[in-house]
């Protein structure tokens, strides 16, 4: 209409601009966003091309095309090791950690002034978990002359051996450690186990059920959501395992511990065979993906939601 | 029935403390046996209370190894959890604001790439990682353990959008109308309202690079820089090790943050991991 066009003062353009809300999402990001290119994109990619190569920190990097892949699958009893004893570790563990969560997470859901302090103590261990403190006394709890054996002597037997130093034994103990570390499933069942509706069990109650019944057909059921993510992340958790391992028994004796993050960190660390580890790492993540994507696919069998009830 | 009742709370209570006390007994042994003297130790291993209380362990302990005092180790450890605790919950907090509260374009893209680095093994990144940090000359400096803390965690972005979640929007629509930008929403209204959230991840934080191992062994090699964890490994090598009274009192000491810390913000630690394990 008018000759006059306004001109807008620099300032309040530049508060439209960042006020908008493509840019505000943007600007609160990007903290993430710089820390996602930078600590894990790139360096995802970087790891997927340095696994085709052979690297020692020193000389740049030589590509060797699938060598590294052929000698890990083909030559290299200790790759095979180390997978065998993180799968029996892992398939061991896990199940034995939530069973134990869920167990005493029902115990400690028993109504009593006490309960909550009674939580916190069974919390403990896990809170202390992967501290080097923890792994040192572990350590000592299972050698000949530890208190393992001391108590067994009260018992009448009498043991020399030592549980860490014994190929035989030695994963158990580790295996024992990650289970008395069972505080944060359990936290989370106790969570789980309040949302499920008091009414519920009343209704059971008037039909005739048992407590094992009501178990089995109203608490499980209702629970597997959560079943389903302590599983996920404990399972994820324990191929990763690599504080304890290394400290307690340190891959031995004769590989019995050699947790598969243990022998990457050696090849990466102490022989300088970066491009190996490298190719170990993506094999990690693939077999990793795959249980997930199996955990995932699985749970549309076992995994109830309330809200598809309705549909 | 009244008596049956009795009964049971008094199996439950028994029971419970049982169990916990066996839970609990590593952790006490480690205690009383800092206090013994280091022939008694391994002798009549499962026996708890020390004959003699000996408070020497602490002094001899505390002077760590190589001429390197566990004051130093301890110094260490707090520079780096405190400063990376304080950079990882001021960066998540604005990540999470910005994915619970603002529309932009790619936003489910980005979420969903979130949600995956949390599932991500820390051993696919961290070769790429070591040596860009060493082509950077950051190796033996604490950089690799504090600056990708100030570019958000993923665990603690989602604990805390979860949070927010929970916040109504009629809030942030009344600041709108009252003239507030999405910067001063996020530092007047949701920031104030979020410290629940902020404390939780800030004890998860503080537990966890307390107890780091692997990111100290790896960018950590001269004892001057050492962290409590580095430093007790080296002092409790079973080769070198002949004074396990002293050991111990340092791995007990190591244990105190950590545990004061948990005494004082129980609740919000449970409730921590009650609103990222349901909503997950």
């Amino acid at each position: 209409m008018s000759k006059i066009t306004y001109k807008e003062p620099l300032k309040s353009r530049v508060d439209r601009i960042i006020n908008s809300e493509n840019i505000a999402g943007y600007v609160f990001i990007l903290p993430w966003l710089v820390g996602f290119f930078v600590f894990t994109l790139i360096p995802i990619v970087a790891t997927f091309y340095l696994s085709f190569t052979q690297y020692d920190l020193l000389s740049p990097p030589k590509f060797v095309g699938l060598r590294n892949y052929i000698q890990m699958f083909k030559e290299d009893p200790l790759f095979w090791k180390s997978m065998s004893v993180t799968f029996f570790y892992v398939f061991v563990t896990v199940p034995l950690k939530l069973a134990f969560a869920l167990l005493l997470a029902l115990w400690l859901s028993y109504k009593s002034k006490l309960t909550p302090f009674y939580r916190a103590i069974y919390y403990v261990p896990s809170m202390m978990g992967g501290s080097v403190a923890v792994a040192v006394l572990w350590q000592r709890l299972f050698t000949s002359d530890g208190v393992i054996n001391s108590i067994l002597k009260l018992f009448g037997i009498n043991s020399n051996i030592s549980w860490i130093g014994n190929p035989k034994t030695a994963i158990w103990t580790l295996i024992l450690l990650a289970v008395w570390q069972f505080g944060s499933p359990m936290l989370i069942f106790l969570a789980g186990l309040k949302q499920i509706p008091e009414s519920y069990y009343e209704a059971a109650i008037i039909d005739g059920a048992n407590s094992w019944q009501k178990f089995i057909k109203i608490t499980l059921p209702m629970l597997t959501p959560i079943i389903f993510f302590n599983l996920i992340m404990q399972m994820i958790g324990s191929f990763m395992t690599f504080t304890q391992g290394f400290i307690i028994t340190n891959g031995g004796p004769v590989n019995s511990t050699l947790f598969y993050a243990i022998y990457l960190y050696r090849r990466a660390f102490q022989f300088y065979d970066m491009g190996y580890s490298c190719a170990m790492s993506w094999v990690m993540l693939i077999i990793i993906g795959i249980l997930t994507a199996f955990i995932f696919k699985s749970s549309t069998f076992w995994v109830y939601y309330e809200s598809k009830e309705g549909e | 029935m009244r008596r049956s009742k009795v009964i049971r709370t008094f199996l439950f209570h028994l029971i419970t403390l049982l169990f916990g006390y066996i839970m609990l007994y590593p952790l006490l042994w480690m205690f009383f046996s800092s206090f013994k003297d280091n022939s008694e130790i391994f002798l009549n291993a499962h026996e708890l209370l020390p004959k003699r209380w000996l408070f020497k362990n602490y002094l001899d302990g505390w002077k760590g190894f190589a001429g390197y005092p566990f004051s130093v180790f301890f110094k260490n450890s707090f520079i780096v959890t405190v400063i990376g605790t304080i950079g990882a919950v001021i960066s998540s907090a604005i990540v999470a604001y910005g994915f619970a509260r603002c529309k932009f374009k790619g936003k489910g893209f980005w979420f969903g790439c979130m949600i995956l680095t949390m599932l991500l093994p820390y051993q696919v990144v961290m070769i790429p990682q070591y040596i860009m940090f060493q082509k950077l000359g950051w190796v033996n400096t604490f950089k690799p353990l504090l600056v990708p803390a100030f570019l958000g965690q993923p665990f603690f972005i989602f604990l805390m959008i979860q949070f927010i979640r929970g916040i109504p929007d009629e809030l942030d629509e009344a600041a709108k109308i009252d003239g507030c930008s999405k910067y001063s929403i996020f530092t007047r209204i949701i920031l104030p309202l979020i410290s629940p959230a902020l404390i939780t991840s800030a004890i998860f934080s503080f537990l966890w690079r307390w107890d780091d191992f692997l990111g100290p062994l790896l960018y950590l090699s001269k004892p001057e820089l050492y962290t409590v964890s580095l430093g007790l490994r080296m002092f409790s090598d079973p080769t070198a090790v002949s004074n396990w009274g002293a050991a111990f009192a340092m791995a007990t000491l190591s244990l105190v943050p950590s545990f004061i810390i948990f005494i004082f913000f129980q609740r919000y630690l449970v409730e921590g991991i009650v609103t990222t394990g349901l909503k997950g």
